[in-house]
């Protein structure tokens, strides 16, 4: 591989690693304090299969970039300007519908992506892929039956996941974006065409969206700078959260 | 985790009441009480003594409760975790707890209460759950302690209950045994991390030891002259063995470990006798734990709080699952139709 295909895989990379990693922290912010008992395990569940995912691919970008950099590195040492996440995930939680909207909206985007990632030339890549999309299949099912759930449910939820709908859907271009780097990524068989990967989101969302009684918002402006480094203010003080422990002691290990 | 401490005193659901003492009664309860002697499961359709089930009713959902709410303490460090294995870890665990409770509500269902009900309990305040849990989590080495300490107390106590004569019960806690004790050697890996890590780390390894310690003592409940309805369980084989019996096994057991962690255990009276082969250790101070149970611990409010607040902030996603399930009940029932 060419050091220029390399470095731009290390930084495709790096933005799924991070985007899963964000998520899944998100998520796990859950863990004790759902609406009921059972989705509280189903939600555990997709945080712990977000952070894995988060770990293959940290693990994976640290050996393509090659200055030594493994997973925890790379998710503890960073600030804000050097992760690389979708501004979507890092949105706060808010309500459980709201949740519920950014988990579905990211799903159906990762659902697809794997899929089409099963294929990668690039073996690792491939193989972390295949790994992942099985568990994807279950969270993008168990988001858009939630969605359905509460758009199809009473008033009030019906009113807060249109709305949490309506906030989110701007961060949604962003998962489209394509740039040189990710250009020649695409040439060389690596990673799939966003523009096919957008076609078939598009697919997906609107028929749940359809079930769930809910109108697709329109494709105004859409928030942009996750993949540079440019973050909302939420992604500091989760960060700050995370890296705690390994910033107050530096020398540790643990 | 259950811990024995619960079954202390106040409460007289437990004792079978006089009036249902007719010949007939005697009769069952004499065939009832040969069969668990025998070791037979008694099973949800079983006549049993209503003391019986009432004392499993309280038992178990107070075990549910104490799962559930165990999640809390250690839930306070998942979004800290120092390393994503950590973290990960520390997830899987706290699901696990959840789990618990699932099945043992699912296991005090068989004898004819509903999970809403037993809930309802719970956030009312009328039920309890295990004191342990109104402990603060400050430093990350209590995530280490409490899988070391408190999951180890609560084997001591849950690998009895796997032989407890009540079928669902036993079957849940051979599925909770297998999973605390991969928990328990997990939090004693991460105590041993930070005891053999930097001076600051085994600063906070001792520190949360010595907060931990005498608190998990206190899980196996009072001495057993104290203890209201010991005798009874027993002969019920709900309970195997005493709360003191239990508490020696435990110190036996933990004092070596900490020696190896070269932590020190904060009992100035601690010391191995030689005859008994046994550790002998200071006086509890009951006082504490009674002042817990009462509603006095450092995090009792705190606790039932967020619990409460997981409640009612979930009710319109609760209500929309029932509305949506009932309308699609409707569609399909008119497409049938």
């Amino acid at each position: 591989m060419s050091t220029d295909l390399k470095e731009a895989l290390f930084g495709y990379t790096l933005r799924l690693g991070d985007t899963s990693l964000v998520l899944g922290h998100r998520l796990s912010e859950w863990c004790g304090h759902a609406p009921e008992l059972e989705e509280d395990i189903a939600l555990t569940n997709v945080a712990l299969d977000l952070v894995g995912h988060a770990r293959m691919l940290l693990t994976y970008a640290g050996e393509l970039e090659g200055k030594g950099r493994d997973e925890d590195r790379l998710a503890y040492r960073r600030d804000v300007f050097d992760y690389r996440n979708h501004l979507l995930v890092e949105q706060p939680n808010r309500d459980f519908g709201h949740t519920i909207v950014r988990q579905f909206l990211h799903d159906a985007w990762a659902v697809e992506l794997y899929e089409r990632l099963c294929a990668s030339t690039d073996t690792t890549l491939a193989g972390i892929a295949a790994k992942a999309v099985k568990e994807v299949r279950y969270h993008v099912r168990h988001s858009g039956d939630w969605l359905v759930r509460l758009g199809d449910g009473t008033d009030v939820s019906h009113a807060k996941v249109a709305d949490a709908l309506g906030r989110l859907w701007p961060y949604t271009g962003e998962m489209f974006e394509r740039d040189e780097a990710e250009q020649a990524l695409v040439a060389a068989g690596i990673v799939p065409d966003p523009a096919d990967l957008k076609a078939a989101w598009t697919a997906r969302v609107e028929a749940v969206l359809e079930d769930a009684t809910l109108d697709r918002p329109a494709d105004g402006w859409m928030q942009k700078g996750g993949r540079r480094g440019e973050h909302s203010e939420h992604l500091g003080y989760l960060l700050a959260e995370m890296q705690f422990l390994p910033r107050a002691y530096p020398d540790a290990t643990w | 985790m259950y811990t024995q401490g619960l079954d202390a005193k106040t409460e007289q659901g437990a004792q079978p009441s006089p009036r249902l003492v007719t010949e007939q009664d005697a009769a069952l309860q004499g065939r009832f009480q040969e069969r668990v002697d025998a070791e037979e499961k008694i099973e949800p359709r079983d006549w049993m003594p209503e003391g019986y089930r009432r004392t499993l009713v309280r038992q178990i959902s107070q075990h549910a409760h104490s799962e559930i709410v165990g999640m809390l303490p250690e839930g306070n460090w998942i979004t800290r975790a120092p390393t994503l294995r950590r973290k990960v870890a520390l997830l899987a665990k706290v699901q696990d707890e959840g789990g618990h409770g699932l099945y043992l509500y699912s296991a005090a269902e068989t004898l004819g209460v509903s999970r809403d009900e037993l809930v309802g309990q719970l956030l009312s305040g009328k039920a309890k759950y295990s004191s342990i849990f109104n402990y603060p989590t400050p430093t990350w080495a209590d995530i280490g302690a409490i899988g070391w300490l408190v999951d180890g107390a609560a084997i001591m106590n849950q690998v009895p209950l796997c032989r407890c004569s009540y079928g669902p019960y036993a079957r849940a806690m051979v599925r909770i045994c297998r999973e605390e004790s991969f928990h328990q050697r997990q939090g004693y890996e991460l105590m041993l991390a930070l005891a053999q890590g930097t001076p600051e780390q085994k600063r906070m390894a001792q520190d949360a030891l010595n907060r931990w310690w005498w608190p998990s003592l206190m899980m196996f409940g009072p001495s057993d002259d104290q203890s209201a309805h010991s005798a009874q369980n027993m002969a019920w084989k709900i309970k195997r063995f005493s709360n003191d019996e239990l508490r020696q096994r435990f110190v036996d057991a933990t004092v070596p470990q900490a020696e190896f962690l070269g932590l020190t255990i904060p009992d100035p009276e601690l010391r191995f006798n030689a005859e008994t082969g046994h550790y002998e250790f200071g006086a509890i101070d009951w006082t504490e734990f009674n002042e817990i149970l009462k509603g006095n611990g450092p995090c009792n409010r705190e606790r039932i709080e967020a619990r409460r607040k997981a409640w009612d902030d979930g009710a319109w996603v609760r209500e929309a699952a029932t509305a949506h399930a009932a309308k699609r009940k409707q569609r399909a029932l008119k497409k049938a139709g």
